[in-house]
């Protein structure tokens, strides 16, 4: 099975400015998928999410991936730049995403607890000190794309320490890290909340050593 | 483009607000209906993940009364297309959503839902 990378020609330098410019921590995110891409249509999953969806790159290749309209994508940005390139970008796709201006999960959370079956997470995983983190996340522009305050990681702890709360039985995680994260610790720690943690995909872009943990409820 | 489907998701999140904090009251809306492709199938997988009633007030709200007042334990073809053009063909591309507890508004600008709140009314 092999699918195309979704069409991002719309997105101009101007929108660059200010939306991130998927590179190589984006098309590992769109390696994994396609690496489990038997497994996600196989669980016909119903409701999906992906956090910070920036160009909205991931989203839709996810929504290709499991035939539009054939589960809800709800993406969440808190830049509104992202928001409106998120539509744009599924729009050139032929798929009709449902961007949501706010901070990670916030409007969503209540309704959707234990109802996640895909959730996707590209986070702010540069380490950087906690006021960068904090400047960028207020300033809700480009910089809160990578910002992650100490060891990458302040965001993506949101996140993951709500996480036995979002998925469904049936549901999966997939977030892209790099080493500073520290991804061996995060294995440990999801695995002492009862969920099952694999690194299914590694690779030096650059500087960077990137992966992709998946993160289920269930055995896989 | 906030689809029915998606509000349905959607709720107050202000600190504190957790009474009436869910459906959203739409006003000042801007409707436009786009025509999505049927799969019946899926709007099937999708009942159990629904808030009848917000949806059957919502769509109400919004001037359409195809929906039944309690979800049907059968489902006929024609009630699962009524339901289909509700949730995924019923776009809210400018207007506001309200929050029946606390008050709280949240605008729908260029089919965003601004659902970010100032640093003083986040709550957790």
């Amino acid at each position: 099975m092999s699918l195309p990378t979704p069409y991002i020609a719309h997105l101009t330098e101007d929108d660059y400015e200010h939306v991130y410019e998927p590179a190589e921590d984006s098309f590992i995110l769109l390696d994994a998928l396609e690496l489990d891409a038997d497994l996600l249509t196989s669980k016909k999953p119903t409701i999906c999410v992906e956090i910070g969806s920036g160009s909205g790159i991931a989203s839709t290749f996810l929504s290709n991936l499991l035939g539009t309209d054939n589960s809800l994508i709800i993406s969440t940005d808190i830049n509104v730049h992202a928001c409106q390139a998120t539509i744009r970008t599924g729009e050139a796709n032929n798929t009709t995403l449902n961007p949501i201006l706010c901070n990670l999960l916030s409007p969503i959370q209540n309704r959707l607890e234990r109802q996640i079956d895909i959730l996707l997470f590209n986070p702010p995983y540069v380490p950087t000190d906690l006021d960068e983190l904090i400047q960028t996340q207020i300033g809700k522009d480009i910089g809160g794309s990578w910002a992650g305050g100490n060891d990458g990681m302040i965001v993506t702890n949101i996140v993951l320490d709500r996480l036995p709360d979002l998925l469904s039985t049936n549901g999966i995680m997939y977030l892209v890290t790099v080493i500073q994260n520290k991804p061996l610790q995060i294995i440990k720690n999801m695995e002492s909340k009862g969920l099952i943690c694999k690194e299914i995909i590694k690779r030096r872009a650059g500087r960077e050593l990137l992966s992709v943990l998946r993160i289920s409820r269930n055995t896989i | 483009m906030v689809r029915l489907i998606t509000h349905n998701m959607l709720a107050c999140h202000v600190k504190n607000c957790t009474k009436d904090n869910f459906p959203l009251s739409f006003s000042e809306v801007e409707l436009v209906i786009r025509p999505a492709p049927e799969n019946l199938e899926f709007i099937q997988r999708f009942l159990p993940k629904l808030d009848w009633t917000a949806l059957v007030d919502t769509a109400r709200s919004l001037g359409d009364e195809t929906l039944p007042e309690n979800m049907p334990e059968e489902w006929s073809e024609d009630q699962l297309k009524a339901l289909h053009h509700v949730l995924m063909e019923m776009h809210v591309e400018e207007g506001n959503m309200t929050c029946r507890g606390c008050g709280h508004v949240y605008p729908i600008s260029n089919g965003i839902p601004n659902m970010l709140l100032a640093e003083h009314e986040v709550g957790r």
